[in-house]
């Protein structure tokens, strides 16, 4: 009924192509922003920073990452904790080299110290591909973090081996260290994921991501249609291995303070990224946002509901929680292989002829 | 004696590799007959361990599910059983899961990519990781079905009167090498001499053309996962008795698969060649050269070794020749 575009009237390409061309849309969008940038920062507190939005917003940042390598070039990959490993540690051994550069440049510039390595890692893709490729990127998870655990150098030889985010501030506001609002926090990363998805809409939508995709649906015609592989591959490598080199840094600066790359940038970290890409829907920056949301508030959730309702005991909820993420994703791969962004676009064209579907 | 030492470390590479060997034929045998990469292998090594365990002390199943949810305290039946019955009923629990996966996931998925299969797996993975510390709990059990276990005296004294030096060698290895080398002959017995066995050889060839003769591809599938459980059971076995039945049991799969990628994904002698490959490398490796670089090498020298190995020969050492049309 409210959901309509009848009215709209496109009078340019460039009206034609843009990415909300529904007016409903656009005003949408822009609430949303307007409500995240004024309302949300006066209100959060930090529960809400800590536990929801800022990991939703740091994994949000990664699963975009993913996404372009997985989902628009095709590649998979299984190394991206490896790869927020590069990030946070550059980000920290430049943390402590320049104390004066502003903490923003500083993140930025690891992100393209993780992408230099993203695109040393991609080599292979050039020679192998499917399986064989998401096996080979299991090397860069297990040996970057074996090198930041094993060479002192990377963590400043502190004794613990752990790397701690000293404090640093931006406009007088402490953005990393324990002094940090809860506002700060999640502004510092809300600014970083808009331009960092405006950014991958606008790659992904122009020729480079259309060489993307080429690769992905069938890289030998990709390559007679000329599509040079090299270029094609290796650029979703960085610009993948940027993105998630930010996530990490971030990951690691602002919200965690402390982190040891096992721990915090295990395996396991790389299989919960690839399945928010899974669930939120491969090939879609919405998607990336959708199922990062999900899978962060889902063990929220499940805390909530388990733990402090049913009174169970954490271990038991974990245990529950790794079964239901686990049928969760067979679930959805099943009834719906392009995840929450194609459901969500379903729903928006049933809204569209709502209440006459024919 | 230099020489000695690494020989010494080199027949316990090999020993290490017979273990890795054991998990990577699961994964060859499942991706031959349904095209399916199950990444679930190695947590189903660690489920059917747990279960074994449980079975055999005697564990309420969910013990601590009920125990939360109704207030009681349930933790035992009271009896154990003996190792053989406990390893019988265990393989028939691995039946039931394959017909389940079978059932409730793989029949969905017929057609989809095999990239999304693997995700599939992935998620099973999870599940099952999951389901195994509810059923069982998430303590670290021992595992002991009566197999030898420590330092082999024959070894010992025969390499002593043969080079003047005694070879440190696991009993429970010796018996590691030779199970699996019953289970591959036996394994390879079954899928030639056996009205079966050529039904999945043949679905391993095309599923098209098995289907057209006749062949049923769902009894082909929950034989293959059966067979690929009770593979994992053995594995479950080896690995539970040697380092105790635990969560990182589970990441022996992630050890097989450069042994796969070394291997070839499709061929069971490249999974047991591939196995020792890697087993041997990373502890010379780690002999030589992890001092020098500050240990704990066997993290990642597998997969480095295999992609290095893969750059050059993409399909590895037995796969299928890889032809790509557009």
């Amino acid at each position: 009924m409210f959901y309509r575009e009848a009215g709209d009237f496109k009078t340019s390409y460039r009206d034609d192509g843009q990415t909300f061309p529904i007016r409903l849309d656009r005003w949408g969008y822009y609430a949303i922003l307007a409500v995240a940038f004024l309302v949300v920062p006066l209100v959060i507190d930090s529960y809400w920073a800590n536990a929801v939005l800022v990991p939703f917003l740091i994994y949000a940042i990664a699963a975009i990452g993913l996404n372009i390598l997985t989902g628009y070039a095709g590649q998979v990959s299984l190394g991206t904790g490896g790869f927020m490993a590069v990030g946070a540690y550059a980000v920290y051994k430049l943390m402590t080299a320049f104390p004066g550069v502003p903490i923003v440049i500083l993140i930025v510039v690891a992100g393209a110290v993780t992408a230099v390595v993203g695109v040393l890692f991609g080599l292979p893709s050039l020679r192998i591909k499917g399986f064989y490729l998401a096996v080979a990127t299991l090397a860069a998870q297990f040996f970057l973090v074996w090198l930041f655990n094993k060479v002192p150098w990377f963590y400043n030889y502190s004794a613990s081996g752990q790397i701690n985010a000293p404090e640093r501030t931006m406009f007088g506001w402490a953005i990393t260290g324990p002094a940090t609002t809860a506002s700060a926090k999640y502004l510092t990363c809300l600014v970083f994921a808009v331009v960092l998805a405006w950014v991958a809409r606008n790659l992904t939508r122009g020729s480079v991501g259309r060489k993307w995709m080429a690769i992905r649906d069938m890289d030998i015609a990709a390559e007679i249609i000329g599509v040079n592989p090299l270029t094609a591959k290796l650029s979703a490598f960085a610009v993948s291995s940027f993105f998630v080199g930010i996530a990490g840094a971030l990951l690691f600066s602002v919200y965690l303070g402390a982190a040891e790359a096992s721990e915090a940038f295990g395996i396991n970290k790389s299989f919960l990224i690839l399945f928010m890409v899974i669930i939120g829907g491969l090939g879609s920056i919405f998607g990336s946002f959708a199922g990062a949301a999900f899978l962060v508030l889902l063990p929220v959730f499940l805390k909530n509901v388990l733990v402090a309702q049913l009174g169970w005991p954490t271990d038991l909820a974990a245990h529950i929680e790794l079964m239901i993420v686990g049928a969760l994703i067979v679930f959805f791969l099943i009834v719906e292989p392009h995840g929450l962004a194609r459901l969500w676009r379903l729903t928006k064209e049933k809204l569209r002829l709502w209440p006459f579907p024919h | 004696m230099e020489f000695l030492y690494a020989s010494e470390v080199l027949v316990n590479g090999l020993m290490a590799g017979v273990m890795y060997s054991l998990v990577a034929l699961g994964f060859v045998l499942i991706y031959k007959a349904s095209g399916v990469f199950n990444y679930a292998q190695g947590v189903m090594a660690l489920f059917a361990a747990m279960t074994l365990v449980g079975i055999m002390e005697g564990r309420v199943p969910f013990a601590h599910l009920i125990n939360a949810a109704f207030g009681t305290h349930v933790s035992s039946f009271g009896w154990t059983v003996p190792a053989l019955l406990g390893i019988a009923l265990t393989a028939l629990v691995m039946v039931g899961l394959a017909i389940a996966i079978e059932k409730l996931v793989l029949k969905h998925l017929v057609g989809q990519e095999p990239i999304i299969l693997f995700m599939a797996t992935i998620g099973l993975a999870w599940f099952l990781e999951g389901l195994g510390d509810v059923m069982w709990g998430a303590d670290v059990k021992t595992l002991d079905v009566g197999l030898p276990q420590g330092i082999s005296e024959t070894a010992e004294t025969l390499t002593n009167d043969w080079l003047g030096y005694g070879f440190f060698i696991d009993r429970l290895d010796i018996w590691a090498a030779v199970i699996a080398a019953l289970l591959v002959a036996a394994l390879v017995g079954f899928s030639q001499y056996t009205k079966q066995g050529r039904a999945m050889r043949a679905v391993a060839d095309d599923h098209q053309a098995a289907l057209s003769v006749g062949i049923s591809l769902q009894f082909i599938w929950i034989m293959v996962w059966s067979i690929a459980g009770f593979v994992a059971l053995v594995a479950g076995i080896m690995w539970g008795t040697k380092s105790g039945v635990q969560f990182s049991l589970s990441l022996i799969a992630l050890k097989a698969l450069p042994v796969l990628m070394l291997g070839g994904f499709t061929s069971i002698p490249g999974a047991i060649v591939g196995g020792l490959i890697i087993g041997m490398g990373e502890k010379l490796f780690e002999y030589f050269v992890g001092p020098l670089v500050g240990g704990a090498t066997e993290n990642w020298f597998a997969y480095v070794l295999a992609l290095l190995f893969l750059v050059f020969r993409p399909q590895g050492l037995f796969g299928e020749r890889i032809i790509e049309r557009v």
